[in-house]
């Protein structure tokens, strides 16, 4: 922290609470909440509210949920979040890919409100005339962001945008016929994994590009790849490394060429919003996410939306509905000719899309520009200094000099030197308060770790990372085996992956754990 | 306390209780680590001969002034597992085959076995190889190059994980760890349990004789178990892992489904490509080049000629597999596939097929041809669409 014009690193201390999962804090016949039995002149008016019920409805067993009181619960999640490393206490930017950045409170305070959350999403049209306009204005400024046609609010999630893509690449090729033949999608292999995934899901073949000594797809590799069987090309442009592909037009140029579709994945645009344009770079649709780059936490962190928007010739085939305006009013629009139908219920995750249409609001044109220059300007500052002060670290892709928005780094040499890994740097840098994640796919840069630091910190937030980064290093040449041994300051100190490799040992709901535990024992 | 608690295993094992590794009152015994240094490996590539293997050679080797180095490079690998010598038993072979290094570090090895003379030989290797099979170590650790590997693998098979400290003069098998640091490093993961993964690598033998003479001619000898580390920590984005046995599988399921009845296929060695016969239930040889047609076995094992007989005049496709560390797909361990055959099938009906971790331990690498036939490798050169996975392509470069 900053103090007497000096950066001190923090004496932090996670705390510890040792709390149980909910479920193991039920009690038999303890209560948070006693639901009123309804008063008989009510009941007398209109019924009971429970008989009306059609019996097919009515659950034979209660839910096993836990019974446990209002003051519990609230201690529980108190407990819980006093253990979380989060990404508005810490300095996140050690989160690389994940864009974690401040997202102002008071678009929470609007998303907040009761005109918010008492929204049915079976209202009539005519008593959320409010909502729907925020929703059709929303798409004209991402329209406009992006110069795509249309965009729907539906997906809920990037991963999920990205299946919409595909489900809508597919249904572009079987209008005109062509669905058994172009069964190909090509992508990066330094795009989001999900760019890969959701194609397969879909039934595609997939295609990866391996990345060249500048972290960049060949044309060559991609010419190899196009054939009469490209459906599409998928991509994300900065990739995780922050390289940006200069020559992207001539890569959507070569797909079109062969009557393939051109999809970008701007999940997170943070870098190069309001300052390139995906149609100008021959892109056919794409998605925005939402959170991330609009003022809503990453989509690990909340409910999310993938905004996916295309050009003229995939207008029709968007889910339904679209919120339309007549001149009079807003409506939901379900008239779209070749529509892939619904990708979700209702038409999108409201409160989110109300942070986005605010925080655009809020920054205004030239607003969003500075977004993009001042976190391009954190990176490359940010790099700057890894680069000049931070013994045994690399940037990827060294031949590569100007990066956007994030840089996948590597620690090889002070692998090589100290015997230390990047994830024992991670978990030090967790002793004074940091986070520094882990998720580098595909893991072909060594000993990786990947910095992103947004618009939201200032340089004292920025130098007060760095001379922590700094000072670990410095332990790993002087000590290796104290960062080795680390965290000391955390209650959880190392964790074995091996049982999170195992689909017979992870569970992710509490019924899967009791189940899975009988095979354990 | 710390001693009382490494002795339980011994006691356990006095009683017969217990048996190798098997979990004892919370306890886990302590792990068994082989070190077999091959002191005369690496000599020759100093005075420029290639390799030791001979007497003759190594007394040559010598002659011009070759110092040992082996020792060092595997005391480089051992500095690395210091922390853990407390936790495990060090069993090596006497003097210069291991004692001397672990000594060195500090570790108090338990030495069995006796050396021939004071020249070690590949038949020492090979017996030490043995005794610690029979000692049920958990992972031996060797020094030496490609005829080390060679010599553990006659001995040992796949009955035992081991991993190789680059130490000759030639390393083309896939066994080896990057350097003595890194396979220090794994051996210490792997004896922690934290890692578990094992894969069969590659064990590639060189011709001496006719490497001395600058004729390059390599055969996929067989295959040793190491373990790898996956470039995985669990994380938000991280895909679910697969196994390289699963990976294979999908790869051959690809393979079988887009098989066409019009076309020999000649199967190169490899236990990627080698998965597509098992799946198809046919008997095949692992190390060999083997045909199938119609889903049926035509030829196993065969040499060039025999392959030139049964696809003269027929449509054919040759499917191959990076080999050895460096990722060659023509030229390392696969000969039987020469420019003649490679000509008479045809550039656009061959097949690579590679798992995501090979690929991936190329760092970027190219894919490599060396058929002897410069022109053929010149014209081989370019991208491929190599079969990574099911329904996956990767495009990736091929070079001379």
């Amino acid at each position: 922290m900053m103090k007497g014009g000096k950066i001190k690193l923090r004496d932090f201390h996670e705390a510890k609470w040792d709390e149980p999962i909910i479920f193991e804090l039920n009690r038999k016949g303890e209560r948070g909440i006693l639901v009123p039995e309804v008063e008989k002149e009510i009941e007398e008016e209109v019924g009971d509210g429970i008989s009306v019920l059609p019996e097919h409805m009515i659950r034979k067993k209660p839910p096993a949920l836990p019974e446990i009181a209002q003051v519990r619960v609230l201690r529980h999640y108190l407990r819980l979040s006093q253990e979380t490393l989060g990404a508005t206490i810490n300095i996140d930017i050690g989160q690389g890919t994940c864009t974690m950045k401040y997202n102002p409170v008071i678009n929470e305070v609007f998303a907040r409100s009761p005109k918010v959350t008492e929204l049915h999403p079976y209202q009539d049209q005519e008593t959320v005339q409010g909502a729907l306009e925020i929703m059709c204005k929303l798409d004209l400024f991402l329209r406009e962001l992006s110069g795509f046609s249309r965009f729907t609010f539906q997906p809920g999630g990037g991963s999920h945008a990205i299946f919409t893509i595909m489900s809508i690449i597919y249904a572009y090729h079987k209008h005109r016929g062509e669905e058994e033949k172009r069964n190909e999608i090509i992508t990066t292999l330094l795009s989001h994994p999900s760019n890969a995934a959701a194609p397969a899901v879909k039934g595609f073949k997939v295609i990866n590009l391996y990345p060249n000594e500048y972290g960049l797809p060949d044309i060559e590799a991609l010419e190899e790849a196009v054939s009469e069987h490209t459906a599409g090309f998928i991509v994300t442009n900065p990739e995780d490394t922050g390289i940006f592909n200069p020559r992207i037009k001539e890569f959507t140029k070569i797909v079109h060429d062969v009557g393939g579709i051109c999809a970008y994945d701007q999940a997170n645009a943070n870098g190069i919003i309001g300052i390139i344009r995906a149609v100008d770079c021959g892109f056919d649709l794409g998605f925005f996410n939402l959170h991330k780059t609009f003022g809503s936490p990453h989509g690990c962190g909340g409910p999310a939306v993938g905004a996916v928007g295309v050009t003229e010739k995939l207008v029709d085939f968007l889910p339904v509905p679209l919120v339309d305006y007549d001149g009079k009013k807003y409506y939901l629009n379900y008239d779209v000719p070749h529509t892939i139908g619904k990708v979700r219920e209702f038409y999108g995750v409201f409160p989110v899309v109300l942070r986005a249409y605010a925080w655009i609001r809020s920054l205004g044109a030239e607003g969003i520009k500075e977004v993009a220059r001042v976190a391009v300007l954190n990176n490359n500052y940010v790099m700057k200094k890894i680069l000049s002060e931070i013994k045994g670290a690399s940037v990827s892709f060294p031949k590569t000099k100007h990066r956007i928005e994030q840089i996948r780094y590597s620690f090889e040499q002070l692998k090589k030197e100290t015997g230390v890994s990047s994830e024992d740097v991670i978990r030090r840098m967790a002793d004074f308060g940091f986070h520094l994640w882990t998720s580098h796919h595909p893991w072909i840069i060594p000993e990786p770790f990947t910095i992103e630091p947004t618009e939201s910190y200032s340089k004292d937030d920025l130098d007060e990372y760095l001379t922590t980064l700094k000072r670990v290093v410095e332990e790993a040449y002087e000590d290796p085996e104290k960062v080795k041994n680390a965290p000391y300051n955390c209650p959880i100190h190392k964790i074995y992956h091996e049982p999170l490799e195992d689909p017979k040992k992870w569970a992710i709901t509490w019924r899967a754990y009791l189940k899975k535990r009988k095979n354990w024992e | 306390m710390g001693n009382y608690l490494a002795s339980i295993p011994e006691k356990a094992q006095e009683l017969g209780i217990i048996i190798n590794n098997i979990l004892f009152e919370g306890f886990y015994l302590r792990k068994k680590l082989g070190l077999i240094v091959n002191p005369i490996a690496g000599m020759g590539g100093r005075v420029g001969l290639k390799g030791t293997d001979g007497i003759e050679t190594l007394k040559k080797a010598i002659k011009l002034g070759a110092k040992p180095w082996a020792e060092d490079r595997a005391r480089e690998a051992l500095k690395q597992l210091t922390r853990l010598k407390e936790k495990i038993e060090l069993i090596t072979y006497p003097k210069q085959m291991g004692e001397n290094v672990a000594v060195s570090c500090s570790f108090n090895p338990t030495v069995i076995g006796e050396l021939s003379g004071e020249m070690t030989t590949a038949e020492d290797t090979k017996r030490a190889a043995r005794e610690m099979l029979d000692l049920g170590v958990d992972l031996l650790l060797f020094a030496g190059g490609d005829g080390t590997a060679r010599d553990i693998y006659d001995a040992i098979d796949l009955k035992m994980v081991v991993l190789g400290i680059p130490a000759g003069v030639k390393i083309y098998s896939a066994v080896f760890a990057a350097n003595p640091t890194r396979a220090g490093e794994l051996a210490a993961l792997y004896l922690e349990g934290r890692i578990k993964d094992v894969i069969e690598a590659e064990v590639l033998d060189i011709d001496e004789d006719k490497f001395r003479e600058d004729q390059l001619s390599i055969k996929l000898y067989g295959y040793l178990k190491i373990p790898v580390e996956r470039g995985y920590i669990p994380g938000g984005k991280s895909p679910t892992p697969v196994s390289e046995k699963y990976n294979q599988e999908e790869i051959a399921a690809d393979i079988i489904d887009e098989m066409s009845d019009d076309y020999y296929y000649i199967i190169g060695p490899g236990t990627t490509t080698k998965t597509i016969m098992k799946m198809l239930n046919l008997d095949h040889s692992l190390l060999g080049v083997d045909i199938i047609y119609k889903r049926k076995l035509i030829g196993k094992d065969l040499n060039e000629k025999q392959i030139l007989e049964i696809i003269k005049g027929k449509k054919a496709k040759i499917i191959v597999t990076p080999i050895g560390g460096q990722g060659y797909v023509f030229g390392r361990g696969n000969q039987q596939i020469s420019p003649k055959v490679i000509r008479e099938v045809g550039k656009d009906n061959i097949i690579i097929v590679a798992t995501r971790r090979k690929l991936q331990t190329l760092r970027g690498r190219p894919l490599l041809v060396d058929t002897g036939d410069k022109e053929l490798d010149k014209h081989l050169s370019g991208y491929y669409k190599v079969i990574t996975g099911y329904r996956e392509r990767t495009i990736y470069k091929v070079s001379t």
